[in-house]
């Protein structure tokens, strides 16, 4: 990690120490993280780019919050790999090895209007600020998030302080609606919500079941794909998604795509490269998948 | 007697069988005694051609010269006069299009083995303490320099400047120093300790590296002039963004692109999964697309991963194709399989989506095309299968978008090239350079390395003007460098006076000329070198007046050689060493 001073009082420091951290879920913590350097320019529907360790993988993370003034940037990391349980077993103070960013296109936000956010797990996290930035446009913002149970709803409360509504959905009916965030979309939709726009973040069958849905409604939808990535600047293609019918890459075409142009087989698909491998991963590492 | 030896010395390498799985260095240089033979080839010509072959003018002729009489720290000094990563270009230069094809040799005989010397001289001074550059340069202006890339062409600006005093940050999106010598270059062809010694070089002489800062993103160029006060900013990023061919199947599971395959195992050491946490696809049956440099780091990089067989499929013959000779060769000895003549269709899948073959159909050689070679006709009717469960796609790069989309007042061609001057870098934003492959389109080190020479002695002017101008707004005098200074910018930019200083010591044919030699001991160590190369053959060396017999097992030491080589006025040499 390096600090450059300037004559004018300026720091350049890619120094990134965890600040916060909480529990969400038992696998799901959220970090604030002092990263003064990569907050300078963040915007919403940006990610991140991390490591853990000299040996380890450079992992995409999306960006839950950000604070240009206090030089904060604040993330959502699930434990589903070796690399999210070594993010996760760090602790106040700790450094990143590397944590660089901003990177991918900020989402384009509408001026006017009322959008529709609807988040599915972890994607939960990626939401906030696109919620914030709507509301200060004016535009309304109804969010929809959704979780297997009640426990693994995550940031209702910070999510709520920027939405002039909140569904919570569980699989299970243990929290508000009973079934998939898009069976509450339905609804709305049914109940003349008039959405003129809306903002999915999750795993992938959500993203492609809420792009069918809006499809077959008319309402102009975008999706944040989260494919397998290397360096994050546009160099490797290994992010590259096909979206009508044109491979683009996440990292700098997206990470926001038209949910309507996304080939979700290929995208979904394209995820499964290194199964064998990750198996193998988290065996050595003690993480009994 | 001239001693003639028309082939270049061999330089060891390790048996092919044994480095197909293996990610140790292939060609393990020469031996001091290899390096005196081979640099005694050299004809030490009035007038230096093959120096006007090299992109940055190394003097190719002294530091040959050196090597001949055994001054190999001094072959390694002249050489960084020009050239700080010696040991990096003498291993990946393309010299059969540069020095070697203008040596005198080439033609009638072997051209003089310039790469395989280069790298020699800079392997010895690393392997045997200093190359006499270590100490730290001044940093004594205040017109700050900003670098983005540390790839070749940022860290020939880096140094350059750096030892003229400025102050130079470098800012790199990676996490590890070296652009393409680094995510590229597989360890077998460059090993990654060659990289870190030439970027700890660096910070020797007060560069700052600065890494995970992507500018255009993290920091954008407007920022780093108007905000954080660089006075200039030179832009080599590189060509970053791959070429895919747009063909069915594309997305299938298997296929990589040349970047992102050599990315995950150079840059992320995924050859060494699970050790290391990136993983990349261990195929049976490798089939590489293109046959330029990089198509044979990936096809050379897909056999020690542990390919049975590794295919280059090329759409034109072996005539065209880009790769450096000693490249192709070694791939050929490691067994890969060229296909020439071949241009895949489309991708075949399995049930699971992953990439089982590639439709391929063959071609013939037609009219010329834009390039001014002969373009690929499909041969209707001719269409095969070549199976392959890892396709990596080797097909060239297009410029990375992040600093020309990003930035004001920039211009770029149509193929999204930085346009810049190519005598200077300086492009159509003030204070702003460029060079390398993102001026060039995807290239090689060394005209990396040439760009960021001329843009680093550009940027130089320029801030001295600056410099004029603005303390001449405040009334003061201009900066200038106490002795200290001079003596810590080493950097020779105007090139002119070593080369007028230059001494000419005639050697070639067997003639010492004893006069060309500072010292005696500078030329007992010339003959002493001589011995060594001697493997029982009797040699007369003589002095003018006296003649002595040795042979291998000869003494140069003693009062006798003292007086012997003292007063000689030349020396000659004949006899069989090799």
């Amino acid at each position: 990690m390096t600090t450059l001073s300037y004559d004018n009082g300026l720091v350049m420091d890619t120094t990134a120490r965890i600040i916060e951290k909480h529990d969400l879920t038992k696998i799901t913590k959220l970090f604030v993280v002092h990263a003064p350097l990569v907050a300078r320019n963040a915007a919403p529907g940006q990610f991140v780019i991390l490591r853990v360790t000299e040996t380890g993988e450079r992992i995409p993370i999306s960006l839950t919050d950000f604070d240009r003034d206090a030089g904060t940037i604040t993330i959502v990391v699930q434990e589903v790999g070796r690399t999210s349980a070594l993010v996760n077993a760090l602790d106040l103070g700790d450094d990143f090895l590397d944590f660089v960013g901003p990177l991918g296109d900020p989402v384009p936000l509408p001026e006017d209007g009322h959008a529709v956010l609807i988040g599915g797990g972890f994607g939960t996290g990626a939401l906030f600020p696109l919620a914030r930035e709507l509301r200060k446009r004016g535009v309304r913002v109804s969010s929809i998030i959704g979780a297997r149970t009640r426990s693994l709803v995550i940031l209702s409360q910070l999510l709520s302080k920027e939405s002039d509504e909140l569904h919570v959905c569980t699989d299970d009916g243990s929290a508000g609606y009973h079934g998939f965030v898009t069976g509450r979309l339905e609804e709305l939709l049914d109940a003349g919500a008039g959405f003129t726009h809306c903002f999915a973040v999750g795993p992938m069958p959500m993203m492609r079941a809420v792009a069918t849905t809006t499809e077959k409604r008319g309402l102009p939808t975008m999706v944040s794909l989260d494919p397998l990535m290397v360096d994050g600047t546009g160099m490797c293609g290994g992010c590259r998604v096909s979206v009508g019918g044109e491979s683009l890459f996440a990292c700098v075409d997206g990470p926001f795509f038209d949910a309507h142009q996304v080939d979700f087989d290929i995208a979904d698909d394209r995820l499964q490269i290194y199964k064998e491998q990750e198996k193998v991963a988290c065996e050595r590492a003690g993480l009994g998948r | 007697m001239p001693i003639v030896y028309p082939h270049k010395t061999e330089m060891p390498c390790r048996d092919p069988e044994e480095r197909r799985r293996s990610w140790d260095e292939v060609a393990e240089g020469y031996t001091a005694e290899r390096a005196i033979a081979e640099a005694r080839r050299c004809l030490n010509c009035q007038d230096p051609v093959c120096e006007l072959g090299c992109p940055v003018n190394v003097p190719i002729r002294e530091f040959v010269r050196a090597i001949a009489i055994g001054d190999f720290e001094g072959a390694a000094r002249a050489i960084r006069r020009r050239n700080l990563l010696p040991a990096i270009c003498g291993r990946v230069c393309p010299v059969e299009h540069q020095c070697e094809a203008t040596c005198a040799l080439a033609g009638r005989q072997d051209p003089v083995g310039i790469g395989r010397l280069e790298r020699f001289a800079a392997d010895w001074v690393r392997q045997h303490g200093n190359g006499g550059e270590t100490a730290a340069a001044q940093v004594w202006r205040e017109e700050k320099v900003a670098i983005v890339g540390s790839g070749p062409a940022g860290l020939t600006v880096a140094s350059d400047l750096a030892q003229l005093g400025y102050p130079v940050s470098i800012f790199e999106a990676l996490h590890a120093f070296g652009g393409v010598l680094r995510y590229g270059i597989p360890q077998y062809r460059l090993p990654k300790e060659i990289v870190d010694e030439d970027v700890e070089h660096l910070k020797a002489l007060g560069v700052e590296f600065v890494r995970d800062v992507i500018i255009g993103k993290t920091v954008t160029i407007d920022e780093l002039l108007d905000e954080f006060g660089y006075s200039a900013i030179f832009v080599g990023t590189g060509a970053g963004s791959p070429i895919f061919m747009n063909i069915p199947g594309e997305n299938l599971k298997g296929i990589y692109s040349a970047n992102e395959f050599l990315t995950r195992v150079n840059l992320m050491k995924a050859y060494a999964f699970p050790e290391y946490d990136t993983p990349v696809y261990r195929p049976r049956r490798a089939a590489v697309i293109g046959a330029g440099d990089t198509a044979m780091d990936a096809v050379r990089c897909s056999i020690r991963l542990g390919a049975e067989e590794g295919h280059i499929v090329y759409r034109r013959s072996e005539n065209e194709k880009g790769a450096r000779a000693e490249d192709f060769e070694r791939a050929r000895d490691e067994g890969v399989i060229f296909d020439w003549l071949t241009l895949p269709q489309r991708y075949l899948g399995d049930e699971n989506n992953w990439v089982r073959g590639l439709e391929c159909i063959r071609t013939e050689l037609g009219e010329p095309d834009e390039s001014g070679r002969r373009r690929p006709v499909p041969v209707p009717g001719s269409e095969f299968v070549i199976e392959a469960d890892l396709v990596v796609i080797a097909l060239g790069t297009n410029p990375n978008p992040l600093v020309p989309h990003s930035t004001r007042g920039l211009d770029v061609d149509s193929h999204g090239c930085i346009v810049a001057d190519p005598e200077t870098g300086a492009t159509s934003r003030k204070g702003l350079f460029a060079g390398g492959d993102i001026v060039t389109g995807a290239a090689t080190v060394i005209l990396a390395m040439g760009a960021g020479r001329k843009a680093a002695t550009a940027i130089h002017e320029y801030l001295q003007k600056q410099h004029t101008e603005t303390v001449a707004a405040r009334g003061e005098e201009a900066q200038v460098p106490t002795s200290e200074d001079v003596a810590a910018s080493r950097l020779d930019v105007s090139f002119a006076e070593h080369e007028i200083e230059e001494r000419h010591r005639g050697y070639g044919d067997g003639t010492v000329w004893a006069r060309d030699y500072a010292t005696a001991s500078e030329l007992r160590g010339f003959v002493e070198s001589f011995r060594r190369r001697m493997e029982g053959d009797s040699e007369i060396v003589t002095n003018g007046t006296e003649h002595m017999n040795v042979d291998g097992s000869s003494d140069f030491e003693g009062p006798y050689w003292e007086g012997f080589l003292e007063g000689a006025e030349e020396v000659f040499i004949e006899g069989s060493g090799r």
